[in-house]
């Protein structure tokens, strides 16, 4: 429906839109993280565009690309009653200098999901008014949602206690046990 | 389990005048705590549905003398933790837990403040018994009101006997396998 959204961003921007896809109704633009901001202000404030509410924003680890995170922010206009989806791609294999501009300036209300991806994913967002996890504690090391975290790696705030022991049925292997799966790198995604 | 059919140790000698009754003076505290249980309830997730309508007055949590809640660890004895405790939380837990003063009891409520449940990751904490002791473990998710009450009388034996070694609630027989039954002799399931 709004591939005329896409139409209006390759004709504005050229070069700095990546990659575009339409498909199942929904329109997608992989842009270059250094244009990230520009183009946000840019859908927000265009006539044609008038995305006034940002919906979500989230990273996704692809720890075989590079780069390997990819920032995903869907944007929706209440007024002329389109969606888009913007991507850009940020950070080395290693997980490092994964940094892109904040959006809390067009949209305040990309805030906290700009916090919850820097707690989860390690992105850091250039600008922000207020960087801080918000999901996990203060003194966690790391990012968990990162595919290299290994996911039952507890990091416990008050030491454990010793000398006892589970009671059947219970016993340290209760549980499910997709958790303990082994990231191994180099594995297609 | 759970039932209180143990050795009573109070007697009463009929014949005199009045009648009199003779008891161990630990026997008697452990008579009156056990049926004055002031708890604190740690409800942090779903399981509180269960905890909520364990003690509403179609289970009647009052018969154990155990229904007054009280929301100071200072005037409590019986800690119930309801519900997944993250590691985020377990600081406080374990704060709440040194606030109370003794005698002082810890229940589980549920598989995932027993063991973690299916939470097998880095957020959450794998059974509180890895931070404070726990007395009684009640398994299920959520466990049902007479599974808790099972629980409750376990505990209540064991304040009597005072007995510190954890109790943990045995599942009771399915009821699913009444259904089996009539499938087996060909009479109908009621739908």
């Amino acid at each position: 429906m709004s591939q005329k959204l896409l139409d209006i961003l390759k004709a504005q921007f050229g070069s700095d839109i990546l990659e575009t896809k339409s498909e199942h109704g929904d329109d997608t633009a992989v842009v270059l993280p250094g244009s990230w901001l520009k183009i946000a202000r840019f859908l927000r404030d265009d006539s044609r565009c008038d995305m006034q509410m940002m919906v979500d924003l989230c990273g996704v680890d692809y720890p075989s690309r590079e780069p390997r995170f990819e920032v995903v922010m869907h944007l929706h206009s209440i007024n002329l009653r389109h969606r888009l989806r913007l991507k850009t791609r940020v950070g080395d294999a290693e997980g490092d200098g994964a940094e892109l501009d904040s959006v809390v300036s067009v949209w305040s209300g990309a805030n906290w999901f700009e916090r919850e991806t820097f707690d989860m994913m390690g992105v850091v967002f250039v600008g922000h008014p207020d960087l801080r996890r918000i999901l996990m504690y203060p003194e966690f090391v790391g990012h968990p949602l990162r595919k290299d975290y290994p996911a039952d790696k507890a990091q416990p705030l008050v030491p454990f206690r010793e000398g006892y022991e589970k009671l059947p049925p219970f016993d340290r292997f209760e549980g499910m046990s997709f958790g303990r799966q082994v990231f191994r790198s180099g594995k297609a995604d | 389990m759970g039932e209180v059919n143990g050795p009573t140790t109070t007697r009463v000698f009929e014949g005199s005048e009045q009648g009199f009754a003779t008891t161990r003076l630990d026997a008697l505290l452990g008579w009156a705590r056990k049926y004055s249980l002031f708890m604190y309830p740690f409800v942090t997730a779903c399981c509180g549905m269960e905890f909520f309508s364990m003690t509403s007055p179609r289970y009647d949590i009052a018969r154990f003398g155990a229904e007054a809640p009280r929301f100071s660890p200072r005037q409590s004895d019986l800690l119930w933790v309801v519900g997944t405790i993250s590691q985020r939380q377990a600081p406080v837990l374990k704060r709440i837990y040194e606030q109370m003063l003794d005698p002082k009891w810890v229940l589980a409520f549920g598989t995932c403040a027993s063991c973690g449940g299916f939470y097998d990751n880095y957020t959450t904490l794998a059974g509180i018994d890895k931070i404070i002791p726990c007395d009684v473990y009640i398994p299920g998710c959520p466990p049902r009101p007479e599974a808790v009450f099972d629980g409750l009388m376990l505990l209540q034996d064991k304040i009597a006997r005072g007995d510190r070694t954890p109790g943990i609630v045995k599942p009771r027989n399915d009821p699913g396998g009444l259904v089996q039954l009539g499938h087996k002799t060909g009479t109908k399931a009621p739908a």
